[in-house]
């Protein structure tokens, strides 16, 4: 079957093996270590895929927000994303 | 006792999961794949990187139409949502007059979107409309085609008249599922009408509601034939909404790239409120918001 109409590209392939990977990690986890729902610094109660969707939520705004107001290379906002995405998942 | 688990119970979640990835995942990846691409035809592309979305971002009528969706979003679920429950508080309960009321409320819901817009042309016309050559000879000056006000208040109408009657019979769903000893409760305690509306039938009605806010705030946010056959985004661009917009730039000027961009930053908008809808809708009434 030829995929050549989803007009695939390395970098988008990558992005969602990452994201397809996480969620393969975050379904391990849980069976191996169920959450639990927790309050942090976000003002509701979250479990750990609560805070991976805010994470990754979170994380596309911080692109957008990057591309319209600062001028400077994209890896800039993916540093901001990174610490965010730990930031909410340890503390959110 | 202990809980029997059967993990078997998964392979029944497979046919959604194909269902969802045909008709969700797969389409959303590729527009992804577009959105970093300048498609020229089948097999035909370049790499662009994030250039799209710089240029969708910087896009003021983008920002216009964006602002203008937020306003009728907000107009719609302003007025649907009380205006609903409000029908719903006045219907009746029982009696041959509950499905006769059911099904006039059901109409507007039955007829398909474009036929709306259509009807709506022919009602608000000033020369033949019923209601646009009445509010002309009552000396108003009405004209949809002409006025970006009156387009907007023939569009709200139309949106008002479409839709309430979804958020009042889910409304009605939710009241009628209120067992009759909480009002017992309340009458034996001398309770007011806005009392029990505000202790017992506003709290029941949460889970209805959120379901209503949300399909109302969805809907309405990515709304398209009814404003594109309507007014179809005039006059000038004053019912340009997202959706018009973005059917402009794919289909209009086949600027897939750009159209990719902008139809995900619509998806992320939609995706962000509606998250925070259901998460304050959610925790609303028990203490946590």
């Amino acid at each position: 079957m030829s995929l050549e109409w989803m007009a695939w590209t390395w970098p988008t392939a990558v992005f969602f093996t990452g994201i397809a990977l996480m969620l393969l990690a975050m379904t391990g986890l849980e069976l191996v270590w169920p959450t639990v729902e927790r309050r942090g610094f976000l003002p509701i109660r979250t479990t750990r895929g609560d805070r991976l969707f805010v994470g990754l939520l979170g994380s596309a705004y911080i692109h957008l927000g990057w591309l319209a107001v600062v001028d400077a290379p994209l890896w800039g906002a993916s540093i901001v994303a990174l610490l965010w995405m730990a930031v909410v998942l340890r503390w959110g | 006792m202990d809980k029997t688990e059967n993990n078997r119970a998964w392979l029944l979640v497979i046919p959604v999961l194909l269902v969802v990835a045909f008709s969700a995942i797969i389409p959303l990846m590729t527009v992804v794949n577009f959105s970093v691409q300048d498609i020229f035809g089948p097999g035909e592309r370049v790499w662009v990187g994030t250039e799209w979305f710089e240029e969708v971002l910087a896009d003021t009528r983008l920002h216009d139409a964006l602002w203008r969706q937020f306003l009728f979003s907000g107009l719609v679920l302003l007025i649907e949502i009380p205006l609903g429950v409000m029908i719903a508080l006045a219907m009746p309960r029982e009696g041959w007059s509950v499905s006769l009321v059911l099904v006039v409320l059901a109409l507007p819901l039955l007829i398909p979107w474009n036929v709306i817009g259509t009807i709506w042309i022919i009602f608000t016309r000033p020369d033949i409309g019923l209601m646009g050559n009445t509010i002309n000879r009552l000396g108003l000056g009405f004209d949809h085609t002409a006025s970006p006000l009156d387009a907007w208040v023939t569009l709200m109408l139309m949106e008002v008249w479409h839709w309430t009657p979804l958020v009042a019979l889910l409304a009605y769903a939710g009241l009628k599922a209120i067992p009759d000893a909480y009002f017992q409760a309340a009458q034996i305690d001398g309770a007011s009408r806005w009392a029990v509306f505000r202790y017992i039938q506003l709290p029941k009605m949460r889970g209805v509601l959120t379901i209503a806010i949300l399909l109302r705030f969805m809907d309405s946010f990515l709304i398209y034939a009814e404003p594109f056959v309507l007014t179809g985004g005039g006059p000038g661009n004053a019912t340009t909404f997202l959706s018009i917009y973005l059917v402009k730039i794919a289909v209009g000027q086949f600027d897939l790239g750009p159209a990719a961009a902008f139809s995900i930053i619509y998806f992320l908008i939609v995706l962000l409120f509606s998250w925070i809808f259901y998460q304050v809708l959610q925790n609303v009434g028990r203490g946590r918001a």
